[in-house]
């Protein structure tokens, strides 16, 4: 077993510099794009798209994700980012009728495209039926993590109307129905770590069965 | 006012609010997106700039240069904040490290430098072009190999390192039945869904922070503290907390960088910890090594126990103090109880939902399962032997209040235990399924906690104190204790809660929070319902109900009463000795069954039931989600949850939320909550305790012996994987 | 993330011209992985063409009696898909089994091929990693490696290729077809589109750059009970320990592929010959040479045991 400081010697160039005691750490990756290191202006692009039904018009840095055009340039802060990386599902939106996260995508390649978030949904004082029964479960507890789950409930219900299959499907040739183990399945891309679970089922299956 | 004698009948008694299943007051805005978290506060101070924290490289060594000039001339930066040019910094009296690195490094991901920018994109940018060279110094990473290092550590919250009673090493020498084993837990994460984030903005030396916070008057202190400025000139805002669970008790990173970061900009600047970042730049559950010993008459009767527990953290750090609940749990005549501490350089460890009973229960309840075993008992009827109804440590002195054995035994008739099977005998298809149980228990705190109360003339109730939510239900359980004491429905109360011109409250950790913080509500209340007499010249015995004040046959709508202005009441609830005269702890059972696969070893949890006692519950709905949650985090920590530490460079390897496994909705099945009626007047005139941290105590446990039962496997490593089951399992289907 | 600028294209040609205009730059279409990386710093590409409206997201039937799937047809879409849960039963339990709802709604399947491993030390530009930077080391080689390759990997590098998707296209024999820069189009059959890691761990596939996947191709089906089991500790929503995906005849003959095992979906189609006699001389055959750590060694009995019960269950 190699000690720690073999180890880094072993990688010498890579995390030790000249002196052997000294280790450089670059943080940034050694394949640089170009060799021109001087600030371009940041490139933007323009976008349209809908939010809610209303039309909005953007000129943004190509690298601002949809999350970040929704929270930041459109200030519609329902919509929540937990990880930024596609691994909680805070930031859930519905585009085009498909729920997905808004971390994962950049703003300008949502041209043309019709945007659902929470804010669209409902609102305090006309509550989506999701919403509703959310609150009559006691299906969240810090509410973070809520809007994404929510935004993710209501189209859940859609997939298994559509006939989209899930991991516990039994027949992949019989239509999907709503059953406690396929809405677990589903909502499994949203994290709560208030472990609000038990009650967010509840709540979906309130509203799955005054639908049906 | 001040609770020096237990409570006798009053107001809250009426229940008519207090004690119902109500819906969460602020719901409507947390489920349509309107509650403002820390980062969303756009319209509070304009042009914000962004801020991106740069987070150390290395675990431990120094800062050899730093170099800012391809960072400061990238686009849109404004500023760059670091340990070199930030003027001089004290650290907060709740941190271990310091919040801004260098030159010396302290832990991986310590940040050590904070780039503003215009925007987002460009901070984000412009932060990874900070260019640094370190030199790395060994450091300690491995808590096994430290153990021969490691010191008796200070008294922690009243918990010395070492209690003995009677004589432990002959006792248990001398028993017919005995356990001496080893359990290890491992660091764990908070993983709250909101990442820690905070706004500031300066006007001249006054600061406003919109931020996330637990504790607002401690992080008060520790930004005032940290940045050499006095508290009064600082206001701290946190309405909605999105998660916490001892991760937000203090002041983080984000809190005096963007500080720092405006004052540096000259404008206000607001910064998020990014998520690979958030592991090692703030606290964790330190990771245990535990010994429990446990010494039995052939009749099942405990006559020894010990339980020792090593942890480790940064210089100056605590011990994760895992054997506390030892010290009252069972009965038994000797006793002990040691903990040790290693220097440790990773991140600094801290409290995480229920600091020391958490992972001291995950080991203590396997052990009495064990003990069970060798002596040929059920576990339900071998704990409930052990009962005792005094401190064992002072026989002198009574529990306030203790049904472990009634949950214990409801738990099992609810949950069908006289159903289990002998370990590994109990299938369904391709499942093993087994049954598992364990105690829960978590003290009881209170700590004092004010509030205002603002009565109108329109006989609205508007409730203020620094108290937070984070989840708990703060809001809701406020608004039912002031409506309950001013005889109002709940429509008709507001809550402000999480802002430092509040008065002082107990704020939300140690499950003290619901307890203490309508306490202080409810002394405020009693204030304002004598200024209301008072102000209508009625009798001291008036009755305040349905909206009205009524003394004798004289009656007034309550907003009568500030007909010529507002009425304001202020006070504090103060604790006298109640608790040292009687131990007040809360009690639970838990009962679990899972199934494993028998090829693969895949555990899934199939049903869950918790049993709890914990004083009068003051809203079941959501005192019932803490405990839902609590059973989530345990089964987490049962299963899947492990910070894996790289022994070499020292770090917390899987630092983000796809590496670090928390549980998701398919590995949750129902969840069933029983809360045994009851009210403690020791605790205060709610008499009323905490239940967020009970129900995670022995959560895990109670999972690892189901898992025993299902396999007849004993794992007493968390977390409880397939890779340790599979070479135990049957050979075929 | 580093600034690009951006341009969306309606064709494969405009694509492929379009990299040949802009060195450095990269497709995107689900760009579910490449702005996860992109955030990181471990993607820096100057330029990002945008090829998810290009009209390849159809799923049509061959001539040979198989499927076209076009490279943009969305994970959700292509596990949908009526012909695809009929006759390749495989591919759909191998997709509904990764990732998460949204993610499945924006992942494409020629993205999901080309995902890149999730080695936490790769994630993590501080640590020396071949495959990042290469030269640099591998951290994982006795780091943190429970989730690691346990055959195909090298001393330079022990990462396993995530995609669950790509098991099922092993097990089924899909053929991958691309165009390159110059307009020309070949078919790699996906046996021969991943790269060994050896001492380029950096070089993942055999795709040249500019080369852009049009379609995965499967050959007619070939019927059999098709299953697919995903081993994790957590019940959804993670990637796997491992994973064995089946075809089984009522003779009792087929085929098996491994994930989380290696660089690539792992097949050996000569050791598919003993699947009548049982999982032990599969996998003695399939995972011949294993090579394990000190964290990941229970990967070779977890195969089989898997393998030995998904086999059982395939016989009802």
């Amino acid at each position: 077993m190699q000690t720690p400081e073999e180890y880094e010697l072993s990688r010498r160039g890579v995390l030790v510099g000249g002196a052997a005691s000294v280790a450089t750490v670059a943080l940034v990756p050694a394949v640089a794009a170009g060799a021109a290191t001087a600030p371009a202006a940041t490139p933007t692009t323009k976008v349209s798209f809908k939010v809610n039904g209303a039309d909005r018009e953007l000129d943004l840095d190509t690298r601002v994700s949809l999350l970040d055009a929704l929270r930041e340039h459109l200030h519609l802060t329902g919509t929540k980012k937990g990880c930024d990386h596609g691994q909680c599902g805070a930031c859930t939106v519905i585009v085009d009728g498909r729920r997905i996260n808004s971390c994962l995508t950049l703003a300008v390649m949502h041209d043309g495209e019709n945007i659902t978030t929470i804010e669209g949904l409902g609102t305090p004082d006309r509550m989506h039926a999701m919403q509703d029964a959310f609150v009559e479960h006691d299906g969240y507890q810090c509410g973070y993590c809520t809007p994404g789950q929510i935004c993710s409930a209501v189209a859940v219900l859609d997939e298994i109307r559509a006939g989209v299959p899930s991991h516990v499907t039994a027949d992949l040739t019989a239509a999907p129905t709503v059953t406690a183990a396929e809405l677990r399945e589903r909502m499994s891309g949203n994290i709560c770590r208030c472990g609000a679970y038990s009650n967010i089922i509840d709540a979906i299956t309130g509203v799955a069965g005054a639908k049906a | 006012m001040k609770f020096d004698t237990p409570a006798t009948t009053n107001p809250i008694d009426q229940m008519k609010v207090v004690g119902k299943p109500t819906n969460r007051i602020e719901g409507p805005l947390k489920t349509t997106g309107t509650a403002t978290y820390a980062y969303e506060h756009h319209d509070v101070a304009a042009n914000q700039a962004y801020g991106y924290v740069v987070g150390a490289a290395i675990a431990k060594g120094r800062i050899a240069s730093m170099n800012l000039a391809d960072a400061q001339a990238a686009p849109g930066v404004i500023a760059i904040v670091t340990a070199d040019n930030a003027g001089k910094l004290d650290k907060g009296n709740f941190n271990t490290a310091k919040l801004l690195g260098g030159p010396a490094i302290d832990h991986y991901h310590q940040a050590i430098a904070l780039v503003v920018a215009e925007s987002f994109e460009q901070a984000r940018a412009a932060a990874s072009l900070v260019r640094v060279e370190y030199s790395r110094s060994k450091g300690s990473y491995d808590l096994a190999a430290a153990l021969d290092t490691a010191i008796t550590p200070p008294t922690v919250f009243g918990t010395a390192a070492d209690t003995s009673v009677g004589d432990f090493a002959t006792a248990f020498a001398a028993t017919p039945v005995q356990l001496d084993a080893r359990y290890t837990t491992p660091d764990h994460t908070h993983a709250m869904m909101e990442p820690h984030a905070s706004i500031a903005a300066w006007d001249g030396d006054r600061l406003t922070l919109w931020t996330s916070n637990q504790m607002i008057a401690w992080s008060v202190g520790d930004m005032a503290k940290t940045l050499g400025i006095a508290k009064e000139n600082i206001r701290l805002v946190s309405p909605y907390i999105g998660g916490g669970f001892g991760g937000k008790l203090f002041v983080r990173t984000d809190a005096v960088l963007a500080a720092l970061g405006a004052r540096a900009a000259g404008r206000p600047v607001k910064v998020a910890l990014p998520r690979p970042l958030m592991i090692n730049n703030t606290t964790h559950r330190p990771a245990t090594i535990q010994r429990i010993r446990i010494g039995a008459a052939a009749d099942g009767k405990i006559t020894a126990i010990g339980h020792e527990s090593w942890s480790g953290d940064l210089p100056g750090g605590g011990p994760e103090t895992a054997v506390a609940q030892t010290r009252l749990l069972y009965a038994g005549a000797n006793r002990m109880t040691a903990m040790r501490l290693a220097v440790l350089d990773l991140p600094e460890g801290n409290a995480m939902r229920a600091p020391g009973e958490a992972p001291g229960l995950m080991a203590l309840e396997i052990a009495m399962d064990e003990m069970a075993e060798k002596l040929g008992m059920d576990p339900v009827a071998f704990r409930v032997l052990n009962d005792t109804q005094v401190d064992p440590e002072k026989p002198e002195r009574p529990f306030s209040q203790r049904r472990l054995n009634e949950c214990l035994q409801t738990g099992a008739e609810k949950f069908g235990w006289s159903k289990r099977g002998k370990p590994g005998a109990t299938r369904d298809g391709r499942w093993l399924v087994g049954m598992g149980v364990a105690a829960a228990f978590r003290n009881n705190l209170n700590a004092k906690s004010a509030a205002r109360v603002r009565l109108d003339k329109s006989g609205t109730v508007t409730v203020e104190t620094d108290m937070t939510d984070i989840g708990t239900g703060s809001y809701t359980i406020i608004a039912q204790t002031a409506a309950e004491m001013m005889g109002v429905p709940l429509d008709k109360v507001v809550v402000r809660l999480g802002d430092s011109s509040f008065p002082v409250s107990a704020g939300s950790g140690g499950q003290w929070g619901a307890n203490s913080s309508t306490a202080g509500v409810y002394a405020a209340c009693a204030k304002l319902r004598d200024a209301v007499v008072q102000r209508l010249g009625l009798a001291s015995d008036a009755v305040f109900a349905d909206g009205k004040v009524k003394a004798g046959k004289r009656s007034f709508a309550l907003g009568e009463a500030a007909a010529g202005g507002e009425l304001v009441a202020e006070d504090m609830m103060e604790y006298g000795d109640l608790a040292e005269k009687f131990q007040q702890s809360t009690f639970g059972a838990h009962f679990v069954e899972v199934g494993v696969d028998a090829m693969t070893g895949e555990i899934r949890v199939r049903r869950m039931l918790a049993v709890c006692a914990a004083g009068r519950i003051l809203n079941p709905k959501a005192a019932r989600s803490q405990v839902i949650g609590a059973m989530t985090m345990g089964a987490g920590s049962a299963l899947m949850e492990e910070l894996a530490v790289d022994k070499r460079f020292g770090f917390f390897v899987n630092h983000d939320l796809a590496g670090y496994e928390v549980p998701v909705h398919a590995d949750i099945p129902h969840q069933d909550v029983i809360f045994l009626e009851e009210s403690d007047p020791t605790t205060s005139p709610m008499k009323a305790k905490g239940v967020g941290e009970l129900g995670i105590c022995g959560v895990a446990a109670a999972v690892a012996n189901a898992v025993h039962n299902a396999t007849g496997v004993r794992v007493r490593n968390y977390p409880v994987t397939l890779d340790k089951l599979l070479d135990k399992l049957p050979d075929s289907v | 993330m580093k600034s690009f600028t951006y341009e969306r294209v309606d064709t494969p040609a405009a694509a492929t011209a379009a990299f040949a205009r802009t060195p450095g730059a990269r497709f995107i279409a689900g760009g579910t992985n490449l702005l996860d990386l992109m955030k990181l710093e471990i993607e820096t590409p100057p330029h990002l063409i945008d090829v998810s409206h290009i009209a390849l997201d159809k799923i049509e039937a061959t001539p040979e009696g198989g499927l076209r799937i076009g490279a943009m047809v969305r994970n959700t879409d292509l596990a949908s898909d009526a012909r695809v849960r009929r006759d390749y039963g495989l591919l759909t339990r191998a997709l509904v089994a990764g990732a998460s709802g949204q993610l499945r709604n924006k992942a494409t399947t020629a993205g999901n091929l080309l995902q890149r491993t999730r080695c936490p030390y790769f994630y993590d530009t501080n640590q020396p990693c071949n495959k990042r930077k290469p030269g640099s080391g591998c951290a994982a080689i006795g780091g943190f490696n429970r989730l690691h390759a346990v055959v195909g990997a090298s001393e330079a590098c022990i990462a396993t290729h995530p995609s669950d998707m790509a098991v099922a296209m092993r097990a089924l024999d899909a053929t991958v077809e691309t165009v390159d820069a110059g307009g020309k189009a070949r078919a790699i059959p996906i046996a021969d589109f991943y790269r060994a890691p050896a001492k380029t761990p950096h070089l993942e596939t055999v795709l040249a750059p500019g080369e852009l996947i049009t379609a995965v191709t499967l050959p007619r089906p070939v019927g059999g009970t098709h299953i697919y089991h995903k081993v994790r500790d957590r019940a959804s929503y993670a990637f796997a320990l491992i994973s064995v995906g089946v075809i089984v005849q009522r003779d009792g003959t087929g085929r098996v592929a491994l994930g989380g095992v290696g660089y690539k979906p792992w097949r050996v189609e000569g050791a598919e010959a003993a699947l009548p006699r049982g999982a032990r001389p599969v996998v003695d055959g399939l995972l011949a040479g294993a090579k394990t750590t000190h964290e990941n060694a229970y990967k070779l009995p977890l195969v089989e045991r898997t393998l030995a019960g998904v086999l059982a269950q395939a016989k009802g």
